[in-house]
């Protein structure tokens, strides 16, 4: 790869920008009057790039609001000792840490470590763990480390975890790495945004579409019925139409207002990671995002899975994975040429974060342009199609034809799935008859998929057949197989529902206030099934106990902390219920979760 | 002083009577579910039966019940619906719908082992207030046959996901001096996926007496997305009246909007005094091309017919008036 000139200037035209470069240097804008300063006089910028690295067993974190500056505009984040993203800490398997946490805001903060086994009371969810932070308060967080491997850490409170207070936690193992690699670096990925997020948030309530610039128009109408026909042009639209719901509905927020940022860098200022030629690179790939899916490759480089949620898998190479929010991906790459783009696209494709790695600084490849958004597929909206029927019947007779032929419940599973996953009978297999909430008829849900996919080896809208081999969960087996033999007792089923109108989110057709808890009995094992009703991937986490994933016929596939459920799809995971306590268990996608789509489990 | 007492105390009565009978809950299939029914009804059914192969389906009879969304409809009927029938918005639960409260072991968000102590500190935002002002139109307007007004458009609510406070206000303004304007103040509360139920007061000022009456309507989002906003009206002295409008947003690009709408307004009794005949009493009809600088303010340009039809437009003819014109319209939509 050639080199060539290294930061750009980007211009920020503002009113027409589709996705924001950012800034190229740090806080100074060459060619502006100088009436646009970036930082408050007397304040200091935050550091943004690496973040600094803290270690050992005792840290002191200060939760305050510092200036930055990504996009020409200057602005307030909340930080953890200054910098954005917050510093790294380091801790052993084995060690127990003594964090206190002082917050200078002036309002309560929280500070949960996402994927870390502990006691409740040091989970840090305000309102279920502790009360919280209040301003000027110290909290000291005290626990024993009992595991290894990438996690982060962010705000629980508010939309802190929007505006900058996020980091990643890196424990070594206590048999020392395994993982053989000559450079280790932490890769986060997030979105910022200039906006406040709770106008965000009021904006989507008003008009939930109000950060999608890629939907359907007249003009595309006419495109497509020039190069398909009229019939099909109708057909491919009718039914998102009389459901009244989009086929561009990928992401809520956009780069419309989003700049998209890899360890607090702009795709302008380019984060860069040094290696020697062969030399083995550790990518510690978090999404420590609000919103946002990012679909990461390295153009010329294969990436070799090696963790997944912290934990150990059996090493799959991949030209490109979907991080969803919260996940963390340990992936190894050896790169020979000077200089790579790390390329990380939105998944509604209307922005990216980028960084480099290269031999030295000041290198970098070429940028790959966005690929273009896809609509959803009658398989995102519908799930399994049966057979032949999948490509027939795009249009409004969809719902109605496949009603009439015989449909009955062997259809809905995955060809040799057996089907002994009914209530009673073995536990053996999850359970396909879909159970609705009765509070998913009214006016919280908009839509109930009948027939889901259970099929996880779908890489997800806009990653399909692309000509890249994609990660899928089915290409993820935990090293060591699952933390117990035992099965499940018994099954639960919970649906993630929404109405995408009223910008409201839920689960089972209840939003948070009007939800009780669910009860895991302590000691117990059991299998949690969660069904997506709604054309939304949704990042399922629960907090204080490992999700074990199932691959549809049962068996054990992976162990994680935030699971991806696929628009219609349905999965099921084991829990042991080690945990006493109550833990929050919620979609990670920050305005889901504080639009109702959240829960408390009990675990006694 | 009396009517206006009797009114007053029907609206009372009403409105506190109204959370009862407007119950969300969807296990209660009795509930009232206004328009959603039938509109969603005739969203499903395109189907073209000719095309399907009846002989191959295991049982015709089946698909009838799923077309005839009777809510009352026997519990039979639900379980086969639910057993191989998609039906993927709307509808009642079926009777073995799952609880969603069947796992919290008797426990509450504020009750049970490890819940923390006092009234219950975590709130997200379903229990939040929001609010949102649009002004749909505000626009300077010129017949064609001469004469000049500026007309507004304005519907805010604040509250919360399913229950919120309603205001709108329509009306135009003409040599200074406010012509027409219908205002009204509303509980609007959701019934259904797309739909809310609308209860409160609405008040009509302008040229002749002020007119009070009761409103109750739906304002919603119909299938291939007209919004669609309905309304029955009683006021004093007998009278009542009904109004109906209807818009359709069609994205020509992202951020060029092409919004035809109409409006209709029927009339119980005339009114003279204001100009009203009874019966169909006055259409709008028009056409409005916005730019989106931002979603949330677009100038536009746009064209409209008004017509006065029946009695009003005889009671329009005797004074002289004409009973139709043709305007352009020029203004913005914003909101904030």
């Amino acid at each position: 790869m050639k080199p060539f000139a290294s930061h750009y200037l980007s211009v920020p035209d503002l009113p027409r920008r589709r996705f924001v470069q950012g800034l190229a240097a740090g806080g100074i804008l060459l060619g502006l009057p100088a009436i646009i300063k970036p930082a408050r006089a007397g304040t200091v910028d935050t550091r943004t790039g690496d973040a600094p690295v803290l270690s050992g067993t005792e840290f002191d974190l200060t939760i305050a609001e510092t200036p930055v500056n990504f996009t020409g505009t200057p602005r307030m984040a909340t930080t953890i000792n200054g910098s954005l993203p917050a510093p790294t800490l380091r801790w052993r398997e084995g060690d127990s840490v003594t964090i206190r946490v002082t917050n200078r805001l002036p309002v309560d903060s929280s500070i949960h470590w996402h994927g870390i086994l502990l006691p409740f009371q040091m989970d840090g969810v305000p309102g279920i763990n502790y009360k919280g932070i209040a301003p000027g308060e110290t909290f000291t967080y005290r626990f024993k480390v009992g595991q290894a491997g990438t996690y982060w850490y962010h705000s629980h409170s508010g939309f802190q975890e929007q505006t900058g207070m996020y980091g990643t936690i890196v424990i070594k193992p206590a048999g020392g790495e395994k993982i053989r690699a000559d450079r280790d670096y932490v890769v986060q990925l997030s979105d910022w945004t200039d906006e406040d997020p709770m106008q965000v948030l009021s904006k989507l309530k008003m008009q939930s579409d109000y950060y999608n610039f890629n939907q359907p128009t007249a003009a595309d109408f006419f495109r497509e019925v020039s190069r398909n026909g009229f019939k099909a042009a109708l057909d491919n639209r009718r039914m998102w139409n009389e459901m009244r719901m989009s086929p561009t509905d990928l992401a809520d927020i956009s780069a419309y207002t989003y700049t998209y940022l890899m360890n607090g860098t702009t795709p302008a200022r380019n984060w860069t990671g040094l290696f020697r030629p062969g030399e083995r690179v550790r990518l510690r790939l978090v999404n420590g995002s609000a919103m946002t899916f990012f679909d990461v490759r390295i153009p010329g480089l294969k990436m070799t899975v090696v963790q997944s949620d912290g934990q150990d898998v059996e090493p799959v190479t991949v030209d490109e994975l979907r991080i969803g929010v919260a996940e963390t991906y340990d992936v190894i790459v050896t790169p020979r040429d000077d200089a790579y783009t790390l390329f990380a696209q939105s998944m509604d494709r209307t922005g990216f974060a980028r960084g480099t790695l290269a031999v030295r600084e000041g290198l970098s490849a070429s940028v790959p342009a966005l690929d273009k958004a896809e609509w959803l597929t009658m398989t995102d909206m519908m799930g399994a199609m049966n057979g032949g029927m999948g490509g027939m019947n795009q249009g409004g007779m969809n719902g109605m034809s496949m009603n009439g032929m015989a449909m009955d419940h062997s259809q809905r599973a995955m060809p040799g799935m057996a089907m002994g996953g009914g209530m009673a009978g073995g536990m053996a297999t999850p359970s396909s008859q879909v159970r609705h909430a009765k509070t998913e008829y009214g006016p919280s849900t908009d839509m109930r998929v009948d027939t889901p996919r259970m099929n996880l080896d779908d890489p997800g809208i806009g990653l399909r057949n692309n000509g890249r081999h994609v990660l899928t969960l089915a290409d993820l087996h935990t090293i060591g197989g699952p933390l117990d033999p035992r099965g499940p007792g018994r099954e639960i089923e919970l649906h993630l529902t929404g109405n995408m109108e009223r910008y409201t989110w839920s689960l089972d057709g209840l939003e948070f206030g009007k939800s009780t808890p669910v009860h895991f009995r302590h000691g117990e094992r059991l299998r949690v099934i969660l069904h997506n009703d709604t054309m939304m991937t949704h990042p399922m986490h629960l907090h204080g106990m490992w999700s074990e994933l199932e691959s549809p016929d049962g068996s054990f596939q992976v162990r994680r902390h935030t699971i991806p459920v696929q628009p219609a799809q349905r999965i099921s995971f084991l829990v042991n219920a080690d945990a006493l306590g109550r833990w929050a268990w919620h979609c990670h996608l920050l305005y889901h979760m504080d639009t109702g789509m959240f829960r408390e489990v009990v675990v006694a | 002083m009396n009517k206006h007492m009797k009114l007053l105390a029907v609206l009372i009565a009403a409105l506190s009577a109204y959370p009862v009978w407007a119950q969300t809950d969807a296990a209660a299939d009795a509930m009232p579910e206004m328009g959603h029914s039938t509109l969603d009804q005739g969203a499903m059914p395109t189907m073209d039966h000719s095309k399907m192969n009846h002989g191959a389906m295991p049982d015709t009879s089946a698909a009838q019940p799923n077309m005839n969304h009777d809510m009352s409809g026997s519990k039979e009927e639900m379980q086969n619906m639910d057993h191989g029938e998609i039906n993927m918005q709307g509808g009642s639960a079926p009777a073995d719908a799952r609880d969603p409260h069947a796992y919290s072991g008797g426990y509450t968000l504020e009750s049970g082992p490890y819940s923390r102590p006092g009234p219950r500190e975590l709130r997200m935002a379903d229990e939040h207030n929001f609010g949102a002002l649009l002004v749909d139109r505000f626009e300077w307007v010129h017949a064609t046959g001469g004469g000049n007004a500026t007309a507004y458009d304005i519907q805010g609510w604040f509250g919360r996901d399913y229950d919120r406070l309603v205001v709108k206000a329509e009306g135009d303004v003409a040599k200074g001096k406010l012509e027409e304007a219908r205002t009204e103040l509303l509980w609007g509360h959701a019934i259904a996926t797309f739909w809310d139920t609308q209860l409160g007061v609405r008040y009509d000022s302008g040229a002749g007496p002020d007119r009070g009456w009761l409103a109750l309507g739906v304002q919603g989002l119909a299938p291939y997305w007209f919004e669609v906003d309905a309304a029955a009206y009683v006021g004093d002295e007998g009278r009542t009246a009904l109004r109906l409008g209807a818009e359709y947003e069609l994205l020509l690009t992202q951020k060029l909007i092409l919004q035809p709408r109409i409006e209709l307004n029927v009339y119980g009794k005339s009114d003279e005094v204001r100009g009203i005949g009874s019966g169909l009493s006055e259409t709008q009809a028009g056409l409005r091309l916005r730019y989106e600088f931002t979603r949330r303010f677009a100038p536009y340009i746009g064209i409209e017919r008004a017509s006065k039809l029946g009695q009003t437009a005889d009671l329009a003819r005797a004074d002289g008036e004409k009973t139709g014109e043709t305007r352009w319209v020029a203004g913005v939509r914003f909101w904030f």
